[in-house]
């Protein structure tokens, strides 16, 4: 691709390759462990569901049974393999006897690993013969009634009530939007399990359930034939739960989903081994299940200075690639994240933000980017605000962003009204039609401030991949690189939850759905 | 739908000032006029827009304008409107109660915490709760600070402790006894079905439980908060919208200079 910025080609290659050096010491760290929240979505995956008497959601049960008695490091699969071949029950009826107290998974006679996954295989195959079909199912619905054009328009519905969220979130697909994201409780991202059916209290937001998904699909498949266009679904699968809210998604049919561990141990104090080790079997489901996620690096600038660590946000991008890409993510599914941040004040702020958009647009020619608006100095004047709003819509449009998450001008107001959202998506459809090829018309001036901004950017972002590379991803994070945060490598919540390993363990879908479509 | 460019409505009211009754002005004194946008739950037409004046009489505004309208979705129409206030305020009867401080700026304050305490003050503060926005608490506590205004963390006499969000309360109070406090300060972001009073309460019930409140300064924060909340809650000062690092820092080296000269 012919860069309009002047982008030295081998800089950025260099970028990358350190980059994956990065990526696979994580990897080469993550292999060798498990989690409970991965062992949740191995019981997810073999159909488990449903609670018990006290409301504990059943892979709850049976992982932390696991967990108790000292077995989890084998893994899900050889315990529950052995005790399907002893009883001939299903998975999930031995969870509920577990549940019932009337089943000791720790009795059961112990089998090889490769009986476990057979005597599995028919559930194993099961869910993943269902994922496919969910697939398939969004696959057909792009082939006969069609999508927006690019930039989609991305917005949030946030009630708390799922029902509620359902009025709104039909209303903006009414208005023109592509993709409703129902925003999570706050909260959620740290709950160990994951709450179970419909549910209509939530503090800014819903519970991510499965049940909420299923409603909210149906809602959204029914909305997008009527517009004749299909309307995407995106919720959250970061937190203590990444990979099963990554499965719960891939089963009924989401889109989307933010999926980054390196914004849980920035901006939730997620352990940072916990959460890598539980985002390589998420980032390999929603591959599978033709997911895109989108990362958080624009969360870096809400805490940094926007001008000052814009490398920091390219440097993250291009780790994320590459962990996404060892996960078996193709680029065509990553939602990269950054943002248009900068202190509305500063000089010649658009055209920074107009240089990093469209580096890296050049950067990451296949993936669909995720834009974020202006939040940090969105202030309550929501006149001033929705010209804010207006600057990063051009953004959009003239560097081709792949999710335009859209402004709101009353951010840091409350969460969306009904005609806010109606404002801010005919502000973008407005800019979008009315600047649609600016792209292709203009070019940037050589040695300009436009150029000169991006090749810095890019030289900042490969020198600090340089030093991340020779002191790892861990140590950089205990530093402080990103964010202006510091999180200690067994700090954070969720390490508990960690065990290595075992001889016997394994996990059949890892290879089933990496890099499978 | 408009009155065009040029406003042709008679103005036979008092164009005088009268600060004992005043009201909005557009471009009259006592014009009394409002610009505000609503959404009525019904489908767009006549009897929407005859609904959305006579609300607006309801407010109080007379002459209603729906100058724009739209629907938003089947049984949802969005409006923009004008009226003229009736209603009048004595603005010479308001008394509103703000934080009795000087407002220093970093310099100052370090001098001031120099000259009448003599030793650094320790600040720890934090967004608590199940809130997980830092942004408020960042705003003042980080050493960039926000807007020009350099946070605590730079302070030469402050030692400052920003223990990020998601903090439980417990968990605030044990470390302000950890790190021997001389202020806690709390941001609250979330302010959906007040969570933030519930949650600001409890901190305050705690500490007076621990026979800590009088040892402590306590401060809250927050877009949605002003110092009367704050008072009303039991803390000794709210710092709302358009407050900086500067207003907290010299709120709190006053009040530890007033406590310890009592």
């Amino acid at each position: 691709m012919n860069s309009k910025l002047g982008l030295d080609s081998a800089k950025i290659a260099k970028a990358r390759a350190l980059a994956a050096s990065i990526a696979k010491n994580v990897q080469d760290f993550a292999d060798g462990y498990t989690t409970v929240a991965v062992e949740r979505t191995i019981c997810r995956l073999l159909g488990i569901d449903g609670i018990d008497a006290n409301g504990v959601p059943l892979p709850n049960v049976v992982v932390d049974e696991l967990k108790a008695q000292g077995l989890l490091n084998e893994g899900v699969i050889y315990y529950m393999g052995a005790a399907v071949a002893a009883t001939g029950l299903t998975p999930n009826q031995i969870a509920e006897s577990i549940a019932d107290g009337k089943f000791e998974i720790s009795k059961v006679h112990p089998i090889s690993p490769e009986e476990s996954e057979k005597a599995l295989q028919p559930f194993i195959t099961a869910s993943i013969e269902h994922i496919r079909a969910r697939r398939a199912r969004r696959e057909e619905y792009l082939r006969t009634i069609g999508e927006g054009p690019k930039p989609y328009l991305y917005v949030i519905v946030a009630t708390g009530n799922i029902y509620e969220d359902v009025v709104q979130a039909e209303a903006a697909a009414r208005q023109g939007a592509d993709i409703i994201a129902v925003i999570r409780t706050t909260g959620q991202s740290l709950l160990d399990y994951v709450p179970y059916g419909a549910t209509t209290e939530g503090f800014g937001g819903t519970f991510a359930t499965q049940e909420n998904f299923r409603i909210m699909r149906a809602a959204l498949d029914k909305v997008g034939e009527e517009v004749g266009r299909y309307i995407r679904l995106c919720n959250y699968c970061s937190g203590l739960c990444m990979p099963e809210i990554a499965v719960m998604g891939a089963l009924e049919g989401l889109d989307v989903m933010l999926n980054d561990a390196l914004y849980g141990i920035l901006f939730r104090d997620i352990n940072m081994q916990r959460t890598l080790i539980d985002q390589y079997f998420s980032r390999v489901i929603n591959g599978f299940a033709g997911v895109i996620i989108n990362t958080g690096e624009d969360n870096y600038l809400t805490t940094a200075d926007a001008v000052e660590a814009a490398h920091t946000v390219l440097a993250s991008d291009i780790i994320n690639e590459q962990l996404a890409l060892l996960a078996g993510l193709p680029e065509e599914q990553m939602g990269l994240g950054h943002a248009f941040e900068m202190d509305p004040m500063l000089e010649n702020g658009f055209l920074y933000e107009l240089a990093q958009a469209q580096m890296i647009r050049e950067i990451f020619p296949k993936a669909p980017l995720k834009y974020m608006p202006p939040t940090k100095f969105m202030t309550g004047n929501i006149f001033r605000g929705h010209i804010q709003d207006a600057l990063f819509n051009i953004i959009g449009i003239w560097t081709n962003q792949g999710l335009q998450l859209l402004g709101m001008p009353t951010e840091a107001i409350h969460t969306p009204f009904m005609s806010d959202r109606f404002l801010s998506i005919e502000n973008a459809k407005y800019i979008f039609n009315n600047m649609k090829n600016i792209g292709d018309e203009v070019e940037f001036k050589e040695g300009g401030i436009i150029r000169e901004r991006a090749h810095k950017v890019l030289n900042d972002a490969t020198d600090l991949l340089e030093r991340m590379n020779e002191e790892g991803l861990f140590s950089a994070l205990e530093k402080g690189i990103f964010g202006d945060v510091k999180r200690p490598r067994n700090g954070g919540k969720g390490l508990d939850g960690v065990v290595a390993k075992g001889k016997n363990y394994s996990n059949p879908f890892i290879n089933l759905m990496k890099g499978v479509k | 739908m408009s009155g065009g460019l040029y406003s042709m409505e008679g103005k036979d009211f008092d164009k005088n000032l009268d600060l004992k009754a005043i009201k909005p002005y557009g471009d009259t004194m006592n014009d009394g006029k409002v610009q505000l946008s609503f959404t009525l739950p019904v489908e767009k037409g006549d009897e929407a827009i005859e609904a959305a004046k006579q609300l607006i009489k309801a407010m109080g505004l007379d002459n209603p304008q729906v100058v724009f309208y739209e629907e938003l979705t089947p049984g949802f129409t969005f409006f923009n409107c004008y009226g003229s206030c009736k209603h009048t305020v004595d603005y010479t009867s308001i008394h509103v109660p703000k934080v009795e401080s000087n407002v220093m700026d970093m310099h100052e304050t370090d001098e001031y915490i120099r000259e009448h305490i003599g030793r650094k003050l320790v600040i720890v503060g934090a967004s608590t709760g199940t809130d997980a926005h830092t942004v408020g608490i960042d705003a003042i506590m980080n050493m960039k600070g926000y807007a020009g205004h350099y946070g605590l963390e730079r302070y030469d006499m402050i030692e400052a402790y920003n223990l990020g969000s998601q903090v439980p309360n417990e968990e605030f109070i044990a470390k302000g006894i950890e790190l021997n406090a001389d202020a806690l300060i709390v941001s609250q972001t979330v302010t959906q079905k007040d969570v933030h009073i519930k949650n600001l309460t409890e901190l305050v019930e705690m500490m007076e439980a621990e026979g800590l409140r009088d040892k402590m300064i306590l401060v809250c924060g927050g877009a949605r908060i002003t110092h009367e909340l704050a008072k009303e809650l039991g803390y000794d000062a709210g710092f709302g919208m358009n407050t900086y690092a500067d207003n907290v820092a010299s709120f709190i080296a006053e009040e530890f200079v007033r406590r310890n000269n009592k």
